[in-house]
């Protein structure tokens, strides 16, 4: 399934000669488009020639309806993709910089090099002071570095910011998108004095067919995390059955001691047996949040290791390979859930995991107490009287490369 | 090679279904979009590099791309990049617009043109970066796959471009 992992696959010459060809079809279609020309870019702003407007929302909803359909078909891991992160201040102030920018220097540092690519002089010196200006970046970015860092939200997409289906947005952006052409057109006729009846006709047909491919791309839908799971099921399915990552309370006791890991504990159980009882720094979560959870674990430190919790192992189960079909690496469950913890650390039977049925909290409480009581947070000479088979063992952290540098 | 009659230039939605497909090409072969910042960022950081090491290896922003051994040039934007250069070039070619010149505003000397386009030029580097991208970085690629920081930006972009517009109004009419 695509993307690929173009230089592991073909070594690092052959995807570089790759990025170069891609590099060129970019090049090439932003000369075709006009775009070393700076007046006809400035004009943007004068309502005179909305060419900027065009091309660019063009290009975003080609590009969109198609990922969102390859992926809702199951031919593209949308979560495979490059999605910028979002530091959503930085952005915008930078945003409006460059804003200042353009209009000041007539391109934006992709057309730049375009126009030097056709000789012209005036990209020549836009580009140099591009580079000029990063340099500037460069060296003075440390000394605001906490602002520089600052509104970070990970991968955040518009549909989990708008906690909508992703074709919904899809088809909102492409409406949007023709909204702002013919309101662009209208602004060129009336400023620009331009005659539109010269415009070919089949830009309506155009509209058209990418409001259909977006109503396809909402019916279709996109990846359940049942089907995510599936793709990776024949990987992952024999880690649960050999019991690999069903972790020992002592081995969750000894993580919680541990200054090497990050620790996350996912309680997935219903918010009655969580008041009777959790572990000290379990935070409950629905099953149904699962996904907002992968995403915030996402951003969290390499060394960080989640495990999940419930009475017994079925639903701990079920949100470990929700999360790990997200992605999230480190993930691991507490073997024999709440019950089997509390047998040991309350009750002192160190026996084996015993077998459960169903997924219910199988001791009994006066109070609710949540994790007001002793057995929430073991003292650490427990970790002497038992014995366990450690299994965790952190992941290589893969960095996702990409992004404009 | 250098012809006198350039042809006209493409459809604004021809070109915009081209790009996007050159997009969604690279979202689907390589994972990544496309950008531009990032090679220039990466190109000046190398030059950095060969003069002045230490001073990298001592600033943290310099340091991920260039810090000891490592070579800032040998990341995929700076091959995207010079890619994209020659692309504009054979496409100048084919359409015979090959030519030395500067494109300005009727009322504004070529000289003022020129320093212009430094300062603007700077000025964008340096809040391309603080974007962490540019309008083909963020706007073209963070906008396809629905970033909503790449949203935000995007609409900041065109928000500044047209308050300033006004004010610097006979540098291009």
């Amino acid at each position: 399934m695509a993307p690929f992992p173009i230089e592991q696959l073909f070594g690092k010459f052959i995807a570089y000669v790759i990025y170069f060809v891609i590099g060129m079809g970019f090049g090439a279609v932003l000369e075709m488009a006009g775009f070393a020309n700076s007046p006809k870019l400035a004009a943007q702003f004068y309502f005179k020639d909305m060419t900027v407007l065009k091309v660019m929302f063009t290009a975003i909803i080609t590009a969109m309806v198609l990922i969102f359909l390859a992926s809702g078909l199951g031919l593209l891991d949308y979560d495979a993709l490059w999605v910028n992160p979002t530091y959503l201040w930085p952005g915008i102030v930078g945003g409006l910089i460059m804003g200042f920018g353009f209009i000041i220097g007539g391109f934006c540092p992709g057309t730049s090099i375009v126009a030097l690519a056709v000789f012209k002089i005036d990209g020549l010196f836009f580009a140099l002071g591009a580079i000029f200006g990063i340099f500037i970046f460069g060296e003075t970015v440390d000394a605001f570095a906490g602002l520089w860092n600052s509104s970070f939200y990970g991968r955040l997409t518009l549909q989990d910011w708008l906690g909508l289906p992703a074709g919904v947005v899809v088809l909102g952006v492409v409406l949007m998108a023709l909204f702002m052409f013919w309101g662009g057109e209208q602004l060129e006729r009336i400023f620009g004095k331009r005659n539109l009846s010269n415009d070919p006709k089949g830009r309506y047909v155009g509209a058209l067919a990418f409001v259909a491919v977006a109503l396809i791309v909402f019916f279709v839908g996109h990846p359940t995390i049942d089907d995510k799971w599936n793709r990776i099921a024949e990987e992952k399915q024999p880690l649960l059955d050999n019991r690999q990552v069903q972790i020992h309370p002592g081995e969750l006791l000894s993580l919680m001691h541990s200054d090497m890991y990050n620790l996350v504990m996912i309680d997935v159980r219903d918010e009655a047996d969580y008041n009777l009882f959790h572990i000290q720094d379990a935070q409950r979560v629905d099953m149904q949040d699962l996904h907002m959870t992968a995403l915030r674990l996402q951003n969290l430190p390499a060394n960080t290791v989640t495990v999940t919790i419930c009475n017994n192992e079925t639903q701990s189960t079920q949100a470990w390979k929700y999360l790990v079909a997200e992605k999230t690496p480190n993930v691991y469950i507490l073997a024999g859930g709440v019950n089997y913890w509390l047998d040991v650390f309350e009750h002192g039977d160190i026996s084996s995991l015993p077998h459960r049925q169903g997924d219910v909290l199988e001791h009994d409480f006066n109070a609710a107490l949540g994790a007001n009581q002793a057995a929430a947070e073991p003292d650490a000479h427990f970790l002497q009287q038992l014995e366990f088979t450690p299994k965790v063992k952190l992941a290589k952290k893969v960095k996702r490369q990409g992004g404009c540098g | 090679m250098l012809s006198n009659k350039p042809k006209p230039y493409m459809n604004p939605y021809l070109a915009g279904l081209l790009l996007g497909l050159v997009l969604f090409g690279a979202f689907f072969i390589t994972g990544n979009g496309l950008g531009a910042s990032g090679g220039l960022n990466r190109i000046i950081v190398a030059i950095e590099d060969a003069f002045v090491p230490d001073h990298v290896d001592r600033t943290p922003y310099l340091l991920k791309m260039a810090g000891g051994d490592k070579k800032p040039l040998d990341n995929w934007i700076v091959f995207l990049t010079i890619g994209t250069l020659f692309g504009g070039f054979v496409s100048g070619v084919f359409h015979g617009r090959l030519k030395v010149e500067t494109n300005k505003g009727p009322n504004i000397s070529v000289r003022t043109r020129w320093i212009l386009a430094f300062v603007g030029g700077a000025i964008m580097g340096y809040g391309a970066r603080f974007a962490r991208g540019c309008t083909s970085g963020q706007a073209l690629s963070g906008g396809a796959v629905l970033s909503a920081g790449s949203w935000a930006f995007m609409f900041a972009v065109f928000g500044g471009g047209y308050a300033l517009a006004y004010f610097v109004r006979k540098a291009w009419n």
